[in-house]
């Protein structure tokens, strides 16, 4: 039995119909597994790895190359916020303290209610109302310590 | 051609060709790292920068990468500009960030690519004084060792293994400042051909285990040119040994076989020759029935004695060189020698010998078979009896890619375009096997059956290539479209290639393949045969002429022989158990030549050390027909050495003449007496040759300690020994030049270059090319036309019964390295296979023990459903955990 459920398989089966090459299905089977899960832990990946017809290790090299697939498991919304050069140039080192300072954790970790995770990530092509961040699915831009307060609120 | 200009000399080079390859060939000293001859250029490490001019008016120049450019005609490049150096020295310094600095403890160093890089650039002084980033390293099994600490992110371990051997656990981790090279979790390397990361990575990250555990630098080794002797390729390796123990074994460049890659078995198989279990002292049975050693005196005078004293027989071994066998045949007369090959392995590999002696002209090298564009692999499954071809085929399926890059103007070297344009195209390698195997993920097409049904399938793509072929009839129309494909294949390829084996006992296969070639060869000379064969020298037993172990058997139980002579073989692995066991019984005296306790060793009456590949000197012949010599790396203590040593002692004892004290004496008596190895003196110089006076070193200019090498046994240095048996010495004294003969290459070494796959550059014709003082070897396979076509053999169609499909494992079915200890921890459990209707038949299921006979024979093993077998065949596991001498026309019931 695998440790996916048939739903999963069934949308990691259609992604890889749509190859040439079933095996490029690969990092649509990562997200999958993410999109029904937060996260994709080594059971799933290598349960993901066998509908895929790849091994785990080269499963293993595909989610660790995009920092959008998780390894760990992440709170209910996932703060990314972008350290790349505009972003840096524009108040960056301001609104990370605060974000850090405010929610009592540092990269990579998880407040205690589960409710945000905090990473870093490279530039999210908001270069232009930078500080930008992410959470979830949104973007945001021109942050200030106030402003992000404000924005974070609304993620319960 | 082209000229290009490097530093203010003009060289002619080969335009097709990549600055860097051409700036090495010419013997500059240009730093690198990702760059390697067989995996081309990406351009990754920006290590190999160079000045490129635009003309001659050009002062300024810019740096570009030498591995990315193309040597075309009249361009001009300095290596030796400040600013190139400059970036060089910078781009060492940057990798070095991360590194650990810690070659004191690191088992690369003195052989390390990194070293030789740092000090060429002439980064001599760290700098950088931050954190640096670790890693956990992972338990890779027991052939490689892992520390990702000193890993530099060349990519060349994954460029190797990922995109050259075709391995899938290996991949870069992580990304931008966290990469890690490993597997997901850890384990061994799935990969048959993974020991050669050690020798790929230009740093500490893979390292040798098995020298790990009794470690010694490159430096401090004593080599010696040898050949492997785990299967019939005759890959060319370098032993390093110390005090008299074999240490490791290393590649060594041959230009036509193995060139930069050994499999795993031959680079972590030498393991046997180090088992505490190993005779070492001549052993005689004692009243109450135990073998207790004896002095070397007693023994001489008491094999003497039972040669004397009882009508004897000698069998000879595959396993063992020419000169063990011939020496023993001497001993005891022609008529009274065997040549140790199962009554099977020897037909077939009779049948063997008589192909390659058809088609002389148009036998493949390791190397010829990678550009081979389309392959019919002919019953064997390869990665386990010959595995180094198993990464040739690979990289023949690969040529394609080549073949679209040219049509793409894309260059040869460009190594991820090639890649790109190549994508999922392969040259067609069809595969006729007894089962799945190995290579099924670049097999255009796969056929499984039994060895009856392979030689049909053969028989019947030969009469498709030529009407003047007997076309098999009765044979089904599945398998008839099948030979269809295949010969329009083969007949539509520039260089076709015909793979054959012995592995399945079966000589019907064989001859099966001659008239393919046959067929092939009327209408293209190009065409190429490559056998294979089980052993190190099963081709060199096959031209002695003599009778299967089956006679020296027959005699026995008929009582004209009561005493045998074995040299170097378990006649367990050659006949069913019960058979020999009755044969050993019925003996007067068993006599034992081997470095192995073997079962047969154990039942011996005399045992006399043998020396195995690291104590002797000896020729094998390849499967190619080429004969080979290897040469003693250590002299071991005590009374161990050679057969053809203790064949001559006995002889004397047994007032018979011996015409030879050493090799050269020795060779030209077998070629006197045995004109069929005419040739076999020329695989080697002489024991007396001498370059500038000099012999050839063992030991490296550097050798530490030799004063003291023994001291707490005796503080006077000892002398070091004399080799009376080739122009070799047991020092680091000799002659290092650029003329030293390729045979008698011992380790290579370079100024500047001490990394072996790097050092070897200086004595190649061009980098990755042949050796300069020619690749060693000579084959000695006259040609003989035998005319027509093979008559088609008789087919027995006894529809009911089980058939046999012998199954080999690169880890468990050749005999000694499946005695090193490291080989062996990769062996768990081997099994005999059905497919499902099979096991529904024998009424188990997947994992059940199951009882059968073979040939007599009592087996006991559990079954794992394979479906790919055919019906009604029964997979055998060959080897310690199975049973051994089974062949495709073994008895069965189950
Ligand atoms: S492990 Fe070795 S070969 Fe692989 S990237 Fe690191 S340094 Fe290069
Ligand atoms: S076992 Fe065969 S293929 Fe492997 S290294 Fe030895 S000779 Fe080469
Ligand atoms: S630099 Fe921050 S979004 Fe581009
Ligand atoms: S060797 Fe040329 S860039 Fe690495």
């Amino acid at each position: 039995m695998s440790v996916l459920s048939d739903a999963e398989i069934e949308e990691i089966r259609h992604e890889m119909a749509l190859y040439e090459d079933p095996q490029a299905a690969t990092i649509e089977a990562l997200n999958v597994v993410q999109n029904h899960r937060g996260w994709v832990s080594d059971e799933s990946l290598e349960a993901a790895a066998e509908v895929v017809g790849v091994t785990p290790t080269q499963m293993e090299a595909v989610a660790t190359f995009y920092n959008l697939i998780f390894r760990k498991p992440v709170g209910r919304n996932v703060i990314m916020i972008c350290d790349s050069i505009s972003c840096y140039l524009t108040g960056y080192e301001s609104v990370r303290d605060h974000l850090k300072t405010s929610l009592g954790i540092d990269f990579g970790q998880t407040t205690s209610d589960n409710r945000f995770t905090l990473l870093p990530i490279c530039c999210l092509g908001n270069c232009g109302n930078g500080p930008a961040m992410r959470v979830g699915n949104d973007y945001h831009g021109n942050l200030t310590p106030e402003t992000i307060d404000t924005i974070l609120a609304d993620y319960v | 051609m082209a000229k290009i200009t490097i530093d203010g000399r003009q060289y002619d080079v080969d335009e097709t060709d990549n600055v860097l390859k051409v700036a090495l060939s010419k013997g500059f000293d240009l730093p690198y790292f990702c760059w390697h001859p067989e995996l081309h250029s990406v351009g990754a490490c920006r290590q190999c920068a160079v000045k490129q001019y635009k003309n001659g008016d050009d002062t300024q120049g810019q740096i570009a990468m030498a591995c990315m450019t193309p040597a075309s005609d009249g361009s001009l490049f300095s290596i030796s500009d400040n600013e190139a150096a400059e970036m060089r020295a910078q781009v060492v310094e940057w990798l070095m960030i991360n590194h650990p600095h810690d070659c004191a403890v690191c088992e690369e160093g003195g052989e390390c690519h990194l070293q030789d890089m740092t000090l060429m650039t002439g980064h001599t002084r760290r700098r950088y004084i931050g954190p640096k980033r670790t890693h956990r390293n992972q338990n890779l099994g027991p052939f490689i060792s892992h520390e990702m600490n000193r890993c530099i992110a060349c990519y060349r371990c994954v460029r190797y293994y990922r995109d050259y051997a075709d391995g899938n656990d290996l991949r870069a981790l992580g990304s931008h400042m966290n990469v890690y090279f490993g597997r997901d979790t850890d384990g061994p390397f799935e990969n048959e051909f993974s020991g050669n990361l050690v020798e790929v990575c230009p740093t500490g990250v893979f390292t040798d285990k098995t020298l790990g555990a009794h470690y010694i630098r490159k430096w401090d080794l004593q080599n010696a040119p040898s050949i492997c002797t785990h299967c019939s390729l005759g890959c060319n390796t370098s032993p390093g040994s110390r005090r008299g123990e074999l240490r490791r074994i290393q590649n060594r460049y041959h230009g036509e076989i193995n060139h930069y890659f050994l499999c795993d078995r031959g680079r972590f198989g030498a393991g046997f020759t180090t088992r505490d279990d190993r005779p070492r002292q001549p052993l005689s049975r004692s009243a109450n029935n135990v073998l207790e050693p004896v002095a070397k005196d007693d023994a001489i005078a008491a094999v003497r004695q039972a040669i004397a004293s009882g009508r004897a027989i000698g069998i000879g071994s595959p396993r063992a060189s020419i000169e063990d066998n011939y020496a023993l045949r001497h001993l005891l007369g022609a008529e009274h020698f065997v040549n140790g090959l199962s009554a099977a392995e020897s037909r077939a590999s009779h049948a063997v010998r008589d192909l390659l002696a058809d088609n002389a002209n148009h036998i493949a090298t390791l190397r010829e078979v990678e550009s081979c564009d389309a392959v019919f692999v002919i019953g064997e499954d390869v990665t386990q009896t010959a595995p180094r071809l198993a990464l040739s085929l690979r990289q023949s399926a690969k040529t394609k890619h080549f073949e679209l890059a040219r049509a793409a103007n894309i260059p040869k070297w460009h190594a991820r375009a090639v890649h790109e344009a190549g994508q999922h195209h392969y040259n067609p390698i069809f595969e006729a096997t007894p089962a799945a195997t190995r290579l099924q993920d670049i097999t255009a097409e796969s056929t499984h059956g039994d060895a009856q049904t392979i030689a049909q399938l053969a028989f019947a793509v030969a009469s498709r290539l030529d009407s003047q072929a007997p076309a098999p009839s009765n044979v089904d129309d599945e398998l008839l479209k099948r030979a269809e494909i295949i010969a329009e294949t083969l007949r539509n390829a520039t260089k076709p290639l015909i793979v054959v084996g012995t592995g399945l006992g079966d000589s019907d296969v064989v001859t099966a393949a001659g008239n393919v070639m046959k067929a092939l060869t009327t209408a293209n000379d190009a065409a190429q045969i490559f056998p294979t064969l089980l052993e190190a020298n099963s081709l060199g037993m096959s031209l002695f002429d003599a009778p299967s172990i089956d006679h020296a058997l027959t005699q026995v139980e008929s009582g004209d022989v009561d005493t045998l002579v074995v040299n170097q073989n378990d006649i367990f692995e050659r006949a069913p158990t019960h058979r020999v066991d009755a044969v050993l019984k019925n003996l007067k005296n068993l006599v034992v030549l081997d470095h192995s306790l073997t079962e047969t060793t154990a039942r011996a009456d005399h045992v006399l050390p043998a020396g195995s590949f690291a104590e002797a000197d000896g020729t094998l012949i390849n499967n190619e027909g080429r004969a080979q010599r290897f040469f003693q790396v250590f002299i071991s203590e005590g009374p161990i050495q050679e057969t053809w040593r203790w064949c001559a002692d006995l002889a004397r004892a047994l007032g018979r003449p011996v015409r030879w004290n050493g090799m050269d004496d020795l060779i030209t008596a077998i070629v006197d007496e045995l004109p069929q190895f005419a040739g076999i003196q020329d695989a080697a110089p002489s024991q007396s040759f001498r370059k500038a006076g000099m012999r050839f070193p063992r030991g490296t200019h550097r050798q530490a300690a030799r004063t003291a090498l023994y001291a707490e046994i005796d503080v006077r240095e000892r002398r070091p020994e004399v080799d009376a048996d080739s122009a070799l010495s047991f020092s680091m004294e000799g002659y290092h030049g650029s003329e030293l003969p390729s045979e008698l290459l011992a380790y290579a070494y370079a100024p500047g270059w001490e990394s072996n796959q790097q050092a070897i550059t200086r004595f190649q014709d061009e980098v990755g090319g042949h050796l300069k003082m020619g690749d060693p070897g000579v084959r000695i396979m006259t040609s003989k036309d035998n005319g027509g076509y093979t008559k088609l053999p008789q087919t027995n169609s006894d529809g009911g019964g089980w058939r046999v499909a012998p199954r080999y494992h690169i880890f468990d079915s050749e005999s000694q390295s499946a005695r090193a200890p490291a080989i062996a921890e990769r062996v768990n459990g081997r099994q005999i296979t059905v497919n499902r209707a099979s096991a529904d038949k024998l009424g188990v299921a997947d994992g059940d023990s199951l009882s059968i006979t073979i040939d007599g024979d009592a087996l006991s093993l559990p079954v794992a459903i394979d479906d790919s077998l055919g019906d009604q065949v029964i997979g055998i596991p060959i080897g310690s955990q199975g049973v051994s001498g089974v062949h495709a026309a073994s008895q069965v019931e189950a």
